[in-house]
Parts: C-alpha cells; sequence; structure tokens
C-alpha cells in the first residue's frame, strides 16, 4: 500500500523538520548558569510526529482525491440535516435549551463561571461573525470593542455610579460608535489593508488603556465593578454566579434571534452579495459604504455589549485582557465554526474555550492550536466545521406563495 | 412607440494618464429602443459603460437621463454606481459577475434591493411592512426569472448554472432593478450559435415589453438583427451612427474594422 | 546638538533594522500579493537561533568573530528553511483561494509560531550576548553614536547593495521581477514561478533573519514576542513607502525609524508604538499606495 518512493519520501519529511526544529526545540541554553541542555527527545518525537502526519496527509489526499471522482460533494453532517427538518429541529433546541437551564444546579460555581465564559464567546463570535463571515470584512481589531465596552461599565460606574442595566445598552451604543468613526474613513480599503488597520486599531485603543493613567488608571486596571444587579436583591457569590450565567443564556438567545433574522433579510443578502463581488454589488445598487458600516456596527455593537458583560463577571478589568490575542481566537472561532454559520460559531466557540478548560493538559498548547487551527481550516475545510445553511425558497407555481424550508 | 430620449450623454472624455480613452463621445437612447454600440477591440466601448455608470468618474461631459414621467434630466456625471442604478441604469459585465455562493434567486433578489427600504429594525423585528416588502422582492424576482427562463433554477447556486444560463442570470438581475435602460456589455460574448439564438429572442421579448436597451456587442448578426440605431466607435471616437442599413454600407466603419486597403 | 545627532543615529539604526525587514514584506507581496504576517515570526526566530547557537558557543569559548560568524549564517539557514517550509505548507495551498483565505493562514502561522517558541525555549526574557565589540576608534564620539549603530547601518548598507545586484542582474532576480509584474506571463516564458516564489520567502528571510541579529545584539535581550511588534512596525514602514516597492521599503523604513527617534527623543516614549500604529492606519487612510508605490485600477 505504501509504496518505496513514498517512504522515502515520508522519511525525508521528517528529517527536514527535524533540522528544522533542532535549534529551538532541541537545544536549551540558560545564559545567566552558562549550561547546555540537549534534548534529544524532542528531535525523536519531532522525527515520528512528522512522519505520521505525512502519512496521515497523504491518505486524507487520497480519499479527497476518490471523493472527487465519485460524487459531487453532499457531505451535509447529521447535525444540518438535524436542522433542516422543522420537527427534529425543534427537539434539538429544545433538547439543548433544557440542559443549558438545568446545568448550574448539576454542576460547581466555578463550571458555572467556565461555561458564562464560553457563552460569552458564543456572543462575541456571532458578532464578530457578521462582521466576516456575512460581509466578508476581516476585522482583527474586534476586541477594541469589547474593550470599549468593558471599560464604559467600568469608567461610567466608578465617575458616576451607574448601574449595570443602564451602561449595557450604553456600552453597546459607544462600541457600535467607535465602530461608524473607525468604518467611515477604512472601508473603502481593500479586504486585506482592512485587515491590517483593524489590527492597528485594536492596538491603538490598547495602547491608550495602558498609557492614559488619569483616563483608564493604566495597566493597574480598575477593581470593583459591581456585578449585574437583579431588582436590587442580595446576591451571594454563588447565587450571582448563576445569575450571570441565566444572564449570558437570555443573551445568546437574543443574539441568535437576531443575527438569524438579520442574516435572512434584505440587509443580510446584501452583506453575503457584497461578500461575494463588491462591484457587481454596486452595479446593483447596494450602497456599498453603507451596507459595510451597517455590518460593522452592529457587529461592534454585541462586541460592546458583552464587554459591558464580561467587566461585570470578572468585577475587574485591565488592558492586558483586550490583547490581539483576544481577537485572534475570538476569529479562531468564527472560522473553526464556519464562517457565516450561527450554529458552526456556537460549536466554535464552546470547542475552543471549553475544551482548554477541561482538558488542563491542552491549556498550555491553546495559543500554539489554535494558530493551527486557522492555518489547517483555511487549507482543508475553509467553509469550517459546519458550514452555513442557506435559506431556500419554495414556489407553490399557482398561487405564488413562498414557504421558507 | 415614443421616441422621447431617456438617455443623452454629450461630449464624454476620459483621460487614463496621458491615454485618452474616450474622445468627446455623443450618443443617445430613445423610449423603447435597441440601441448598439460597435467598434474594434479597445475602442472604448467597455469604458464608455464604466463612465456611464459610475465605476470611473469621466474627465469631462455629462451623461443625463429622463424619467419618462417628467421631462427632467438628471446628470449622472459623478454619482456613485449604486446611484447611477437607483437612477436607473443597469448593466450587465462583459466577464460574468455573479455573486456565485448565492442562489440563483437570491442574485436577482439582490437587484431588488435599491427598490425597497427595510433595514435593521425592519429585519430584526419583521414587522408586516418588512414581510410585505419581502414577499414583493420574492414575486417580483420569481416572475423575472420565469421571464429569462431560469425559474426551474431558481434554488442552484448561481455558479452550478451553465455558462449560457449564467448570462441570462445577469440579464435578470439587473432587469429586477426595474431600469430606465438596461445595458448589455457583450451579452453572446462566448455562448455557441443556440445559446445566441436564445439571447437574441430574449432580448426581443424583453425590448416588447417597452425596456429601453444599449448593448456592446461583437456578434454582428446579432447587433444587426436586434438594433434599431447602432453608434460604432473606433480609439475613442464616434465614427458612424445610424439604421443598420445605414451602417452596413458606412465606410469608415469598414475601413475600421477591416483596415484601408479593402473595397467594399 | 549633540542630543539631535544622536537621536538621528539612532533613528538611522531602527530604520536600518527596519528596512531589512520591510523588504521581506514587500518583496513577497509584489510577488503573491500577500501580507505575510508570520514574517515577523521568521525574523523572530532568526533572533532566536542567533540567540541559541551563540550562547552555545560562547559556553564553550570560541572566540567572537567566530561566534558572529557562525551565528550569522545559522539565523540565515534557520530563518529561511522556516519561511520556505512555511509557504509550502500555509500558502502554496492556499494560491487560488479567495484573498483572505491565505491572509488568515498567515495570522494562524503567526501566533502558531510565537506560541512554539514559547513553549519549547521560555517566555522570559533572555540576555542576548554582545556580538559587536566597543571599537577603541570610536570612543570619542560613542556617547553620540555607538559601535553597533555603526556596525548596522554599514551592514545594512552592504546588504542592500548585494540585494540589488541580486535583483538586477541576476537571473533569480530577473525572474523575479517578472513574475511580480505578470505571473501568468512569465510562467508561460517558461519561468518556474514557484521556485521564484520560494526564492523570494528565502531571500526576504535571510534578510530578516541579519536585522533579527543585528538588533537583538545591539537591544541585548530577546524574547518570544519582538517578532510582532517589530513585524507590523516594518509592515508599516512597507505600506509608507509603497508596498511592492523595493527602494521604497527602503526609504520608509528610514522616515519611520528617524520620525519614531525624534518623537520619543523629544516627546514622549510612552505611546511610541500608538504613533507607529497611528501612522500605519493613517497611511493605509489617506494613500494607501505609499510613497513610491503606484495605484492599481481594479479591472473591471
Amino acid at each position: 500500500m505504501i509504496s518505496l518512493k513514498e517512504l522515502k519520501k515520508g522519511l525525508l519529511t521528517s528529517l527536514w523538520f527535524v533540522f528544522l526544529t533542532f535549534p529551538i526545540m532541541v537545544i536549551k541554553v540558560d545564559p545567566f548558569e552558562r549550561t547546555i541542555t540537549w534534548r534529544w527527545h524532542n528531535a525523536v518525537y519531532m522525527a515520528i510526529g512528522t512522519f505520521c502526519i505525512f502519512f496521515i496527509m497523504k491518505f486524507y489526499m487520497q480519499r479527497k482525491e476518490m471523493k472527487k471522482d465519485t460524487q459531487k460533494d453532499s457531505n451535509d453532517s447529521i447535525l444540518q440535516k438535524t436542522l433542516l427538518d422543522t420537527r427534529k429541529r425543534n427537539i434539538f433546541i429544545g433538547t439543548v435549551l433544557a440542559v443549558a437551564l438545568l446545568f448550574p444546579q448539576f454542576v460547581s460555581s466555578y463550571q458555572t463561571n467556565v461555561m458564562t465564559t464560553a457563552l460569552m464567546y458564543v456572543v462575541l463570535g456571532l458578532g464578530l461573525n457578521i462582521v466576516v463571515g456575512l460581509a466578508g470584512l476581516l476585522d482583527l481589531g474586534f476586541v477594541a470593542f469589547y474593550a470599549v465596552g468593558a471599560y464604559s461599565y467600568a469608567l461610567l460606574n466608578l465617575h458616576f455610579g451607574l448601574g449595570f442595566w443602564t451602561v449595557l445598552p450604553i456600552g453597546g451604543l459607544m462600541a457600535a460608535f467607535f465602530g461608524i468613526m473607525l468604518g467611515f474613513p477604512v472601508l473603502r480599503l481593500r479586504g486585506d489593508y482592512l485587515a491590517i488597520v483593524t489590527l492597528g486599531f485594536g492596538e491603538i485603543i490598547r495602547l491608550i488603556l495602558e498609557n492614559w493613567g488619569t483616563f483608564s488608571q493604566g495597566p493597574s486596571g480598575i477593581s470593583n465593578i459591581p456585578r449585574p444587579s437583579l431588582f436590587g436583591l442580595d446576591l451571594s457569590l454563588g447565587q450571582a454566579i448563576n445569575y450571570t450565567y441565566y444572564l449570558m443564556i437570555v443573551f445568546v438567545i437574543i443574539t441568535i434571534f437576531v443575527v438569524n433574522r438579520l442574516q435572512d433579510s434584505r440587509l443580510g443578502r446584501a452583506w453575503i452579495a457584497l461578500r461575494e463581488d463588491e462591484i457587481a454589488c454596486q452595479a446593483m445598487g447596494i450602497d456599498k459604504r453603507k451596507t459595510k458600516l451597517v455590518a460593522f456596527s452592529l457587529g461592534a455593537f454585541w462586541a460592546g455589549a458583552v464587554g459591558v458583560i464580561f467587566a461585570a463577571k470578572t468585577t475587574f478589568i485591565n488592558p492586558a485582557s483586550f490583547t490581539f490575542l483576544e481577537s485572534a481566537i475570538i476569529l479562531s472561532i468564527v472560522v473553526l465554526g464556519g464562517m457565516g454559520s450561527i450554529i458552526g460559531v456556537i460549536f466554535g466557540a464552546l470547542i475552543l474555550i471549553l475544551m482548554p478548560e477541561y482538558l488542563r493538559a491542552l491549556s498550555e498548547y491553546r495559543m500554539l492550536a489554535f494558530g493551527a487551527i486557522l492555518v489547517c481550516m483555511m487549507i482543508f475545510r475553509p467553509q469550517g466545521l459546519i458550514s452555513n445553511i442557506r435559506r431556500t425558497y419554495k414556489f407553490d407555481k399557482t398561487n405564488l406563495k413562498t414557504t421558507p424550508k | 412607440m415614443m421616441n422621447k430620449p431617456i438617455l443623452n450623454v454629450s461630449n464624454l472624455t476620459m483621460d487614463f494618464g496621458g491615454i485618452r480613452a474616450l474622445d468627446s463621445l455623443d450618443l443617445d437612447v430613445n423610449s423603447g429602443e435597441i440601441v448598439a454600440l460597435i467598434g474594434p477591440n479597445g475602442a472604448g466601448k467597455t469604458t464608455f459603460f464604466n463612465c456611464i455608470t459610475g465605476i470611473y468618474t469621466p474627465t469631462a461631459g455629462d451623461v443625463f437621463v429622463t424619467p419618462p414621467d417628467s421631462n427632467k434630466q438628471i446628470n449622472l456625471k459623478g454619482l456613485k454606481p449604486n446611484q447611477v442604478t437607483e437612477k436607473g441604469l443597469a448593466r450587465t459585465f462583459q466577464n460574468i459577475r455573479l455573486f456565485e455562493k448565492m442562489t440563483v434567486l437570491e442574485n436577482v433578489m439582490i437587484g431588488r434591493h435599491c427598490r425597497t427600504k427595510a433595514f435593521i429594525f425592519g429585519a430584526i423585528l419583521r414587522n408586516a411592512a418588512t414581510r410585505k416588502e419581502e414577499r414583493s422582492i420574492l414575486e417580483f424576482s420569481y416572475h423575472v426569472l420565469e421571464k429569462v427562463g431560469l425559474a426551474d433554477f431558481a434554488n442552484e447556486f448561481a455558479d452550478n448554472l451553465p455558462y449560457g444560463a449564467q448570462r441570462r442570470l445577469e440579464i435578470a438581475r439587473a432587469l429586477a432593478t426595474e431600469p430606465l435602460l438596461l445595458l448589455l456589455d457583450e451579452p453572446a460574448a462566448g455562448m455557441n450559435p443556440q445559446e445566441t439564438m436564445d439571447l437574441d429572442v430574449l432580448i426581443k421579448e424583453i425590448s416588447r415589453e417597452g425596456q429601453s436597451i444599449l448593448l456592446i456587442e461583437h456578434d454582428m448578426k446579432l447587433v444587426m438583427s436586434l438594433s434599431d440605431r447602432i453608434f460604432v466607435m473606433d480609439y475613442g471616437k464616434k465614427i458612424a451612427q445610424g439604421t443598420p442599413a445605414e451602417i452596413r454600407n458606412n465606410s469608415a466603419v469598414i475601413k475600421a474594422y477591416l483596415g484601408e486597403e479593402v473595397n467594399a | 546638538m549633540d542630543y539631535f545627532i544622536e537621536l538621528f543615529f539612532s533613528g538611522l539604526t531602527r530604520g536600518s533594522i527596519y528596512a531589512l525587514i520591510a523588504l521581506g514584506y514587500t518583496m513577497v507581496y509584489g510577488i503573491i500579493g500577500l501580507i505575510n504576517f508570520a514574517h515577523g515570526e521568521i525574523y523572530m526566530i532568526g533572533a532566536f537561533t542567533a540567540f541559541i547557537v551563540a550562547t552555545v558557543l560562547s559556553i564553550y569559548g570560541f572566540p567572537l568573530l567566530a561566534i558572529v560568524v557562525i551565528a550569522g549564517v545559522a539565523a540565515v539557514v534557520w530563518s529561511s528553511s522556516y519561511a520556505y517550509t512555511i509557504e509550502k505548507i500555509a500558502y502554496k495551498p492556499l494560491r487560488h483561494a479567495p484573498r483572505l483565505s491565505p491572509l488568515i493562514s498567515a495570522i494562524g502561522m503567526s501566533i502558531f509560531l510565537q506560541n512554539y517558541v514559547l513553549l519549547a525555549q521560555t517566555s522570559d526574557f533572555l540576555p542576548f550576548p554582545a556580538l559587536i565589540p566597543e571599537f577603541a576608534f570610536m570612543e570619542p564620539i560613542a556617547h553620540i553614536v555607538g559601535s553597533s549603530d555603526l556596525v548596522i547601518l554599514i551592514t545594512t548598507f552592504i546588504v542592500m547593495i548585494i540585494l540589488t545586484i541580486i535583483i538586477k542582474f541576476s537571473k533569480i532576480g530577473k525572474a523575479m521581477r517578472a513574475t511580480a509584474q505578470d505571473r501568468m506571463m512569465a510562467t508561460l516564458v517558461g519561468i518556474n514561478v514557484n521556485s521564484v516564489i520560494s526564492a523570494t520567502f528565502i531571500v526576504g528571510s535571510a534578510l530578516a533573519a541579519i536585522g533579527g541579529l543585528l538588533i537583538a545584539s545591539h537591544i541585548g535581550q530577546i524574547n518570544f514576542y519582538i517578532g510582532f511588534i517589530a513585524g507590523i512596525k516594518a509592515f508599516t514602514a512597507a505600506v509608507l513607502g509603497g508596498i511592492g516597492s523595493i527602494p521604497g521599503a527602503v526609504l520608509g523604513s528610514l522616515i519611520l525609524g528617524l520620525t519614531e527617534s525624534f518623537a520619543t527623543g523629544y516627546v514622549s516614549s510612552d505611546y511610541e508604538d500608538v504613533f507607529a500604529f497611528s501612522l500605519l492606519v493613517l497611511i493605509l487612510i489617506f494613500k494607501p499606495s505609499g510613497l513610491l508605490g503606484k495605484t492599481t485600477n481594479q479591472k473591471v
């Protein structure tokens, strides 16, 4: 099955990687003690690892070739099929909801807290999904809007004593406002330039928060931010954690509802068309700038609102929570799940945020994995784990009634 | 058929750096007419389209449209492409530019964008007005698809369509904007004879419903069969205009197409 | 006045380093139109390899000159090998994918490499051995221009000349220019575009590795994160000069280096990075074609 030629190629590949990773994987120097550690075992792991990966890749490629010959891809997953059937879909959603609601009753508050974080990333992912997945605008500074929301709550509370519920919409609107301010000049840029400008913007916001101490209290951050209130009731810590969790569940549901409706609207179609071909889009009478700006600011609104919740949940924020890596994580969620696909983004967020939590051994390799995921998804499955299920329209020709399927 | 002008292009000039791609070009289209713009490769026909649809801003000259229900001329010069479409010029592209990952129907629905209004809140609330609008978009788009004979493919992805059907979808998408004037940029390019014949029938049908059409085309048989009037360009200048019969015998045109030493 | 000259030279030094990195961005962009986000990491890996090799050699008691040469060669060899491999793994399969796919892949690569070095080595700042000695003849002006400034300037200058010769006169240089102009046409006249692309990555990363070695020895410390900021700044310089243009990258780098140096010297050092990022945003908004770049019309 494996020819000699392939075996040789595999060996050469693994040798190449051993050579490549030699200085960094094998040698470790201590410049203070002036000692050298030779970690030869790493070279061995590397050799075996790359050798195996080489053949897995070969196998994968072969299978892909064969698939291409036999049938055009109808690789709808079971999940997709379930979601297309209305009755099954309702059962599915009902089950998920029931599990979600009962979840805090059966696990520790630590676990609930982790789940709340994951849910926050679901919403962040859905927000970024509007921008990247639907409108096709690669935003690498998404975390800036998240920071705007978080700092809105922290500062408005600190100086004016405004409560969580007041600031929640304000934080969202502030972020949307920032989105519009940034979007006006930059949205006419070509895709890759836009990505870099948004990255620069994100870093600027973080650096300002870090350096403008009188405004933001600098790197030490702001602490003692009040948790979300519930009709002025006094909640114990455990209750507060559960309360935040349920709040987040509601928020996720609202977000899904809104994003779903946006996607299936005149605006949503315009976004997708814009992603496909800007020039044709304009020629069809779509105002490119306005449409992009709406996507950009809507995405920012969600990030801002989650920022407020984040500040309230952790009761402490500092600029270190809003680095470029955070933007990269949210982007990974969208890319892994499937750009433009709501259910995909939800799964993406749960996988990427919960997996490192529960597999402690993996948490060290978290960012390494995120980087690898971005590369692998682009190469092997650019549509994501769960590609977008598109709404189709059915026609009853006699009276032209339309039923969304 | 009324002979009221709906498009008046006067003195249109476009410079790229030092090169004059269009040189004070005049052109007009009357309501209900099919007008063809022809000329050898590189004569500046597509540049002309790009100038009047706002993709390029012309160096000089004016582009006026006159809506049939008023006598007020609207100058399109300097407007953005989407505004031009809103004012009533809709185009197709020489190299097909469909939204490939959208369905055929959705492609046409995009054409309805500039004639509808629902926005963020309409989309989220999905109130009665929005629902009604969505239904009207669907119905209109479906009718347009029926008109061009693509209704059976409504839920296919656009890039799965055969070539000729993709060209027709481009036309359908432009028609969905309810244009005063439909601009077709080489609609028959790359089509086989059968597809070209079908296209001929389709354009005539659209025209019969009162649609004014301006087309760029290389297929002379199609041009002669369709056009009421023909404009001929060469090196950015207009070298002739007239009915198909007049153009067929015009020595300047023959020279431009075939070179100097031909005795017509 | 001394302060001014000091700032001027430190600006030139910075600018030279940026130029060495920026060239990699600009050459790759010129050929495949990709913002090679992982380029900063190539530079970091160059610096890290140099650090490891130099420290090992110094522990074994090699003479300084040997250390400099071997560490330099190692940095260049490994940086180029990484770049070559990355191109094959992360970019080549995406050559016909939508424009944003390779960029996302590059970002992934960048994050991957950062964390790879972090995990395999350490997250601490490490002291980089001083590879450039204090020259005796520089003594009188050492408070204004350091020896390492001088070495960096001279090295950069020599490297630039070599690069110019390669691109202008060598066969692969001509192939690179042809491919940058029209990849399709280059293929048709028999240029092996894949090897041209590989060569571009290799040359670009060799330059970055030299930059990494020089700056690390100049500043005296490195960690896994140096590539990110340096990469963004060099990218800013490349865009400032007009991305795709080689003289533009050098010009942009010098301008960025000088302005940064004066801004931190006379205004405040707190906002050093904010300044570079703001400059980047402003250029992209107001003159995306840069100083020496060409504006391209999108074909309809």
